[in-house]
């Protein structure tokens, strides 16, 4: 099992991830879009959080009675905000979607002027 | 009074004028008045200090990292501009209160006069060239507002336009070669440049500097090829015209070379430029006013060849040369202005400009009269007015000056010019004033009130003293100034006076006027072959000019943004792919430091699962609520993920983060397509799956490759650990990082967070408001649904969890600074067991129930945060510094107070309300007329109507 080590567990899940959300995201409907954007910023907190190199059992929590290792905080609190502020991201994008489905009917992404577009009814 | 304060004061004077235009134009006017009178007498208490010679200087470093210090300084050349600027400012204010009409908005013109006033006040005291460029553009702006004052006129608009085209476009020229000046001679403070001659005029970058910004100079200051805008700018009120044309705008380009004629000037390349675009300007605006019929264009044209006069005398590079620059600036002040003035009073009282229709107005009008006859002889150069004096000396020094080898082409094409502006000098007065009294005005002409002449009268008695008595009363200014132009080397010998004897300027001088008076005879053929030639339109060449570039710049736009956004983020994958790419093939990589980690069998299921689930999520896409729950087993591996790899605040915060952003989506998809239609041909999708492939391989290379390597420099973060007990006292390191070494960020987060809610309640009202709501109001629902909208077991849960659910929140709250826990998580729980009540019991109960004002919640939140941040000013310590202690309570154990804790209560608030606020805003989406039912639960076995009801329905 060489080569099922943590790194690469961790490496392929973001690889893993971000591919997928970068697929989403090249979709022409928003639903795909915004799973695509979520996906992605998994693979982006993942991504942040890992730069702090891995360990188990290291909690960033000091421990008063005795010296024990401590995983790199500093990532984890830059990866604590930005799941927050995502949320306030993927709120207003699913708003902003909802809002242009409502009132044109559509759910494209795509400007509707463009010769791509099909004009479809969803 | 501090220069700082003369330089600030028409922009603090500028608020008055238009809020007191309530209390009547005299008010309105008045306070234009006094603040240019304060700073005007505030300017001449310095004048002892500058007249002996000395500079006053005041400064702050204000961005010294940058070399943006805001200093200003006082010498002769400042002091001249600013007297001049102030002074016909003061002039100018008194005419328009008499000029503007009832229907002008006159506070608004007012205002814009005084932010014209201080960015030129800016601009001459300005002793760093930066911040000079800060009040240049501000010329350019405000200056825009005052020409295209009369927003009524298509040509107001258009000649506002055009000048502010031209003259912003070489500004931005300018920007360039005062940083590349700047660069040169190691400070952007002028007074530094100005000693650094032989350094600038030896760089290589001279020239491009040079060029740079005598672009800047000569739009400003309109000189051929750039003349153009400044007859199109005569659209604007006179007043404005007689500002902006006669001492200020048009000047500006002028001041500035002469401030930098010490250091720019002396070489072939500054005198082949500045002399030649000036001799060619003068000549050029001369010929073209003598045809002009339009009084103010005439003045235009004269204009433009007056600044190329000064502009070629500059250029000549020689000191004597210089002192005749300054002396003809104070003097062309002194009678354009008045002759604008004048123009504007022929054009308000017979209401028409066109010379072709005036004439004998001196019977009419004599005080109009008198003043035009006077000023405009002054400009012909016939003494003993001050423009004869500065043309005398003018034409004395294009003797001695050679261009190229030819000695007579300067001196041959300066008479030619002299001749003209002689000429179109006798034509305004002929045309207007002389001759007989006509039938036919369209108004019937009569002299002003004194309001009106005033202005210019003193302006002309300043053109006959300075005439008179040149060397007395102009003479100790032109020295100063000159000698600040010069740059401290001492003053040529020049004498001021009208009589210098038989000299080839005075032959010269004789011949301008004689010729000028022959050529004014013969205007009417000329004037009909001159109509009769072909020429070039320079508004027509310039529209087309900017036809096309609008047209380039549509090629562009259009051709890069046709709307397809999913283009867009195609193009942007592959361009990060590709630039990591770049880096990746064009840098080094050190070998591994670290080993990889062996790992059990749990953490490769969870892997397995994540790998199935995001495939899966991928597969599908288009069933959209499928998508939904498997998206939600990734956020839970993730989750998990977090926890095992020591980060539990992280996997508390994902885990209900995931929780609500789950609810967000459902609400969502409710009002959405529940599944998407296969679009894309296969191709497509093949080269879709091959970007995102690339990319994540990509992603996963990257994190892989630096997870087996130390950091190349060391990590803060051992600081963090090191004193997160003993400076934040807390243990929980990641929260005391947020609340407190970082407390900056967070706090800066929790106000993007309440924005984004706002946002998205913003949206909501709008789209509420617009005829979406019809559609909503009388949607069927697409899918089948519930028979129980409220089932009694979910809503009795629901009511037991949320007090456990609250108490959770607040012990995650409280132990969050020392145990994995803290306000963005405290919050996000709090906010689900609010969420729980609406979903099981219904919007309007839940709604009904609770009085919390969403919008409220988060600015208390935002606001305690900074309060708490604010506090710690209170011990001298900078912002958001935190302060902590221990306390013992008898029945409890220690118990630790921090202010932090109240910066995280803060963010607590702010995380609640938004969360709630944007759900809530969804869900009001959801209402329709009737589905309200006043009780919670459809079914209730302590209610007796209960079962009738539900008989009925």
């Amino acid at each position: 099992m060489e080569i099922l080590n943590m790194e690469f567990l961790l490496a392929s899940a973001v690889g893993i991830v971000t591919a997928a959300g970068i697929y989403l995201i090249l979709r022409r409907r928003t639903f795909p879009v915004i799973l695509g954007l979520s996906l992605l910023t998994y693979g982006v907190n993942i991504f942040l959080f890992a730069t702090g190199r891995l360990m188990v059992n290291a909690p960033p929590v000091l421990n008063k009675y005795a010296e024990v290792p401590y995983t790199d905080p500093l990532p984890q609190a830059l990866v604590l905000t930005a799941i927050v502020i995502s949320f306030g991201m993927t709120a207003v994008v699913v708003m902003i979607a909802l809002a242009a489905y409502l009132s044109s009917k559509d759910d494209l992404i795509d400007m509707p002027n463009h010769p791509e577009d099909e004009g479809e009814n969803a | 009074m501090s220069l700082f304060l003369i330089a600030a004061l028409p922009f603090l004077g500028a608020l008055f004028p238009a809020l007191l235009i309530r209390a009547g134009r005299n008010a309105s006017a008045s306070a234009a008045g006094l603040t240019s009178f304060l700073a005007f007498v505030g300017l001449m208490l310095h004048a002892p200090a500058v007249f002996r010679g000395e500079v006053i200087q005041v400064g702050v470093d204000w961005l010294p990292a940058l070399g943006l210090n805001a200093n200003f300084f006082l010498d002769g050349l400042g002091f001249l501009f600013a007297s001049m600027i102030l002074g016909i400012g003061l002039l100018i204010i008194l005419y328009a209160r008499f000029y503007l009409s009832r229907e002008d908005p006159m506070g608004q013109f007012y205002t814009y006069l005084l932010l014209f006033q201080g960015a030129m006040v800016g601009i001459v005291l300005s002793d760093n060239i930066l911040l000079l460029l800060i009040f240049w553009e501000l010329t350019s702006l405000s200056s825009f507002l005052l020409i295209g004052f009369w927003k009524h006129l298509p040509e107001g608009r258009q000649g506002a336009r055009m000048a502010l085209a031209v003259t912003g476009t070489g500004g931005l020229a300018m920007i360039g070669g005062m940083m590349i000046l700047g660069n040169i001679a190691g400070s952007y403070d002028l007074s530094v440049i100005l000693q650094n001659k032989d350094l600038i005029q030896s760089s290589p970058l001279y020239l491009p500097a040079l060029i740079l910004i005598l672009l800047g100079c000569f739009t400003k200051s309109a000189q051929f090829p750039f003349h153009f805008w400044l007859p199109h700018a005569m659209a604007a009120p006179t007043p404005v015209s007689a500002y902006l044309h006669s001492a200020t705008m048009v000047k500006a380009g002028l001041f500035l070379m002469a401030r930098l004629w010490p250091v720019l000037a002396g070489t072939p390349e500054w005198f082949y430029i500045v002399a030649t675009t000036g001799l060619v300007t003068m000549v050029l605006g001369a010929v073209i006013a003598l045809f002009k019929d339009d009084l103010k264009a005439l003045l235009a044209f004269s204009t433009v060849s007056h600044l190329g006069l000064i502009t070629m005398l500059l250029g000549f590079g020689t000191k004597i040369a210089a002192v005749t620059a300054v002396f003809h600036i104070i003097n062309h002040a002194t009678f354009k202005a008045a002759l604008f003035l004048s123009a504007g009073i022929v054009d308000h009282e017979a209401h028409t400009r066109d010379i072709k229709r005036l004439g004998g107005l001196r019977h009419l009008m004599p005080v109009t009269a008198t003043i035009a006859i006077v000023a405009a002889l002054s400009m012909a150069g016939v003494p003993p007015f001050n423009g004869f004096l500065s043309k005398e000396m003018m034409l004395e020094e294009t003797v001695h000056t050679l261009w190229g080898s030819s000695q007579y082409l300067v001196p041959g094409l300066a008479l030619l010019a002299a001749l003209f502006s002689a000429a179109y000098s006798f034509r305004f007065i002929g045309h207007v004033f002389m001759g007989q009294t006509r039938e036919d005005y369209p108004a019937h002409p009569h002299d002003p009130g004194v309001g009106m002449w005033m202005g210019p009268a003193l302006l002309v008695v300043l053109v006959v003293l300075i005439g008179l008595f040149s060397a007395t009363l102009a003479g100790p200014l032109v020295a100063v100034a000159a000698g600040a132009v010069i740059g401290g080397a001492d003053l040529p010998y020049y004498s001021l006076k009208l009589w210098h004897g038989v000299t080839p300027a005075l032959y010269m001088s004789a011949v301008a006027v004689g010729g000028g008076f022959v050529l004014f005879k013969l205007h009417r053929p000329l004037a009909a072959a001159w109509n009769g030639a072909p020429r070039p339109e320079a508004k027509q060449i310039f529209d087309g000019l900017l036809r096309g570039l609008t047209k380039l710049s549509q090629l562009i736009t259009d051709g890069l943004h046709n709307g397809a956004i999913t283009r867009y983020a195609a193009v942007m994958m592959l361009f990060i792919i590709g630039l990591s790419y770049y880096a990746y093939s064009t840098g080094t990589l050190a070998a591994a430091t670290r080993t990889v980690q062996s790992v059990g069998p749990i953490p490769i299921i969870a892997w397995f699962c994540l790998l199935v689930a995001t495939l899966a999520v991928v597969a599908n896409h288009r069933q959209r609520q499928l998508s939904l729950v498997l998206i939600g087993v990734v956020g839970l591996v993730v989750s998990m993920g977090f926890n095992y790899l020591s980060a539990p605040d992280l996997a508390l915060t994902q885990l209900s983060v995931e929780v609500v952003t789950m609810i967000l989506l459902l609400l969502a998809l409710n009002f959405m397509p529940k599944d998407s239609p296969v679009e894309a041909p296969v191709w497509v999708r093949v080269r879709d799956g091959g970007i995102a492939i690339l990319g994540g391989l990509g992603a996963a290379a990257l994190i892989y490759v630096l997870m087996l390597r130390d950091f190349s420099h060391p990590s803060i973060s051992e600081y963090h650990l090191a004193n997160s007990y003993k400076g934040g006292g807390g243990t929980n390191v990641v929260n005391v990082i947020l609340v407190d070494f970082r407390g900056y960020d967070t706090f800066g987060e929790i106000i993007v967070l309440g924005i984004a809610a706002l946002v998205i309640y913003a949206l909501t009202e709008a789209l509420l408001g617009s005829r979406v709501r019809a559609y909503l109001l009388n949607r069927k629902p697409d899918m089948p649904q519930a028979g129980d909208a409220h089932p009694m077991m979910m809503v009795v849960a629901t009511r037991v969890m949320m007090p456990l659910a609250l108490m959770v929140a607040a012990y995650i709250f409280f132990r969050g600074h020392n145990l994995p826990g803290g306000g963005f998580i405290a919050g996000l729980i709090a906010a689900i067991a609010l969420l729980m009540q609406y979903m099981a019991s219904g919007f309007s109960w839940a709604a009904e129930r609770q009085r919390m004002f969403y919008h409220g919640t988060i600015g208390s939140g935002v606001l305690i945060a900074a309060a708490t941040g604010l506090g710690s000013w209170f011990s001298d310590m900078p912002f958001l510094t935190s302060a902590f202690g221990y306390v013992d309570w008898p029945p409890l154990q220690e118990f630790e107070w921090a202010t932090a804790a109240l910066f995280d209560l803060g963010v607590f608030l702010a995380v609640v309300g938004a969360v709630l606020l944007a759900l809530e805003s969804l869900a009001r989406f959801a209402w329709q007329p009737g589905m309200s039912s006043e009780h919670a639960m459809d079914i209730n076995p302590a209610r007796d109507d209960a079962l009738a009801a539900k008989g009925e329905g």
